[in-house]
């Protein structure tokens, strides 16, 4: 007869066996590969190759990600923020229908519109144009690096912002109406009293997003395809025209590091809520 | 001026929300006007000629298009059947019995969440390389399942935590056994949330692009596939149609999610 134990481990087995095959051992077979030579020895070539190919797109990498972490929080913000402390039921209404819609699109659905929306003859372009807003000769394509945080933050906004709003909605409203009452604005009380309770749950939704745009591979690729480009675009390049593994782990391996502190945060949440009774 | 000022702010609050609004809405409108613009160029502000002719290129049975939709919910209802086989009974040890480090395997399940893919994928389409099975149904499914367990085993094990106890016992003790009391109590108790993660590694299946690029291509095409193809090869028609017929699901998901997925289930994922 199995114990109960036993028989735990069995039902989690399979599981847990489908993650080593196909998350652990590729991890580590990246990290191998990136500092080893074909005869085993160790090595740091492959990172002195990447730096002297990729620098730039190093920095840009980490630049466009934190760039749209940054204001993805601040318009999660003001949207989550609008939704509980907003007086105007029309405005609040309108906000609640309107701001999850990009929440399930695809991230290549995504790159589509904006590869559409951002050109020099985009939708939005002409309508500037249209409104009287522009001139058409000063029109300018943003397919580029702000095409990329454009898409990045329109998608995980709503994904942020829908989080924030669950967390802040549960939150005692006691608090918040005494600051209200004793004539704080409501900015004030968004920023002073009702943020610091919710940090938490803004903290690892950006994580989570962090994580997310730096494993995007179609959004730089479709809407900003020059250079400087983003590392998952160097990866795919690495491994497509030159079946060159050993830089593609060391740029892997890079975005690892860049992940490491986000993904450590993340994960010791995941233990903290596992801990808790 | 109190009034001016307070009409003044709701102004200002109106045109904030019209340009939110532009903004959210502006992509998909660009995305809806290319799927039936027949011919557009500069400097038109809009399509010279509309039409369905795209529409029935791409919905031809012979096209591209039915194909690929067709490998890509095959794919998907493969996925959710092998993340489910595996989540189910991962969902209920984690939930129910007494498993030693459990903490530790919960977090193994969310790893593959908190590292970037693009790595994994290169090193996976290695080894299904060496194994000769690159380019098969079989290693997307495999992929898609791997990165949809994160969800189905955190919701499955979420879904069998707000299962009450009480009835599962009720149940032994009117003799069902282990087994009966699982299948005739604590699964249809449970199914909303599982039927739900199903839902999620269905989606997540059929938008999912990185993977499938390294592990399918050449002889796998799916929807995403479809769609960056034609958006490279500058066909934007066929490319906003995909991108359309890509966006049905997620909506649908979208407006019914709550109809499964029940509070007390949400709350629990992760507890």
């Amino acid at each position: 007869m199995l114990s109960q134990r036993q028989l735990a481990l069995i039902l989690v087995a399979p599981g847990l066996l489908l993650v080593a095959a196909l998350f652990l051992y590729p991890l580590g077979f990246s990290l191998i590969s990136a500092f080893t030579k074909p005869d085993g020895s160790l090595t740091l070539d492959w990172f002195a190759k990447a730096y002297e190919l990729y620098s730039t797109d190093i920095v840009f990498t980490v630049v466009i990600v934190l760039a749209s972490c940054g204001l993805t929080a601040l318009a999660a913000i003001v949207i989550a923020g609008t939704l509980t402390l907003g007086e105007n039921p029309w405005i609040v209404g309108t906000l609640k229908a309107l701001y999850r819609w990009p929440l399930f699109i695809p991230f290549i659905v995504a790159a589509q519109c904006m590869r559409t929306f951002l050109a020099k003859n985009g939708l939005m372009n002409n309508t500037f144009v249209s409104l009287g807003l522009m001139e058409p000769l000063s029109a300018v394509s943003y397919l580029d690096w702000r095409g990329i945080i454009a898409t990045f933050v329109w998608k995980q906004t709503p994904f942020v912002a829908l989080l924030l709003a669950g967390a802040l909605a549960s939150i005692d409203r006691a608090t918040l109406e005494a600051g209200r009452n004793l004539g704080a604005s409501r900015v004030r009380v968004l920023v002073e009293l009702a943020l610091p309770q919710v940090m938490p749950t803004l903290l690892v939704a950006l994580v989570l997003s962090f994580v997310t745009m730096l494993s995007v591979l179609s959004v730089p690729m479709m809407v900003a395809g020059s250079q400087p480009t983003m590392l998952t675009v160097d990866m795919a390049f690495r491994i497509n025209s030159y079946g060159d593994y050993a830089t593609a782990n060391a740029l892997g391996v890079i975005t690892y590091l860049i992940s490491a502190g986000a993904a450590i945060l993340y994960l010791k949440r995941g233990l903290s809520k596992e801990a808790a009774p | 001026m109190i009034r001016l000022a307070s009409a003044a702010r709701a102004t200002l609050a109106a045109a904030l929300l019209a340009a939110f609004a532009f903004v959210l809405i502006g992509p998909l409108a660009n995305l809806a006007l290319w799927s039936v613009a027949e011919r557009w160029y500069t400097p038109f502000k809009l399509p010279v000629t509309y039409g369905t002719r795209y529409w029935e290129q791409v919905f031809r049975p012979t096209g591209d298009a039915m194909a690929s939709l067709g490998t890509s919910v095959w794919i998907a209802v493969l996925t959710v059947v092998v993340a489910l086989a595996l989540s189910i009974p991962a969902g209920y040890a984690l939930a129910r019995l007494k498993l030693p480090m459990r903490a530790l395997f919960m977090v193994m399940f969310l790893l593959p969440q908190a590292f970037p893919s693009v790595a994994i994928y290169i090193n996976v389409a290695r080894v299904f390389y060496q194994i000769g099975i690159n380019g098969t149904v079989f290693a997307v499914v495999l992929v898609h399942a791997a990165h949809g367990l994160v969800y189905s085993v955190w919701i499955a094990a979420a879904a069998f935590a707000a299962v009450d106890k009480d009835l599962e016992l009720a149940a032994r003790n009117i003799g069902a056994s282990p087994l009966r009391a699982f299948f005739t109590v604590t699964l249809p108790l449970a199914a909303p949330g599982i039927i739900a993660s199903g839902i999620f590694v269905f989606l997540e299946s059929l938008d999912e692009f990185t993977g499938t690029f390294f592990v399918g291509v050449p002889q796998v095409t799916t929807l995403p596939l479809l769609l960056y193809n034609a958006a490279m090869g500058g066909n934007y028609q066929v490319a906003s149609i995909t991108a359309l017929i890509l966006l049905v699901p997620s909506v649908l998901f979208m407006l019914f999610i709550e109809r499964f997925l029940r509070a007390d289930v949400l709350a629990k994922v992760g507890a």
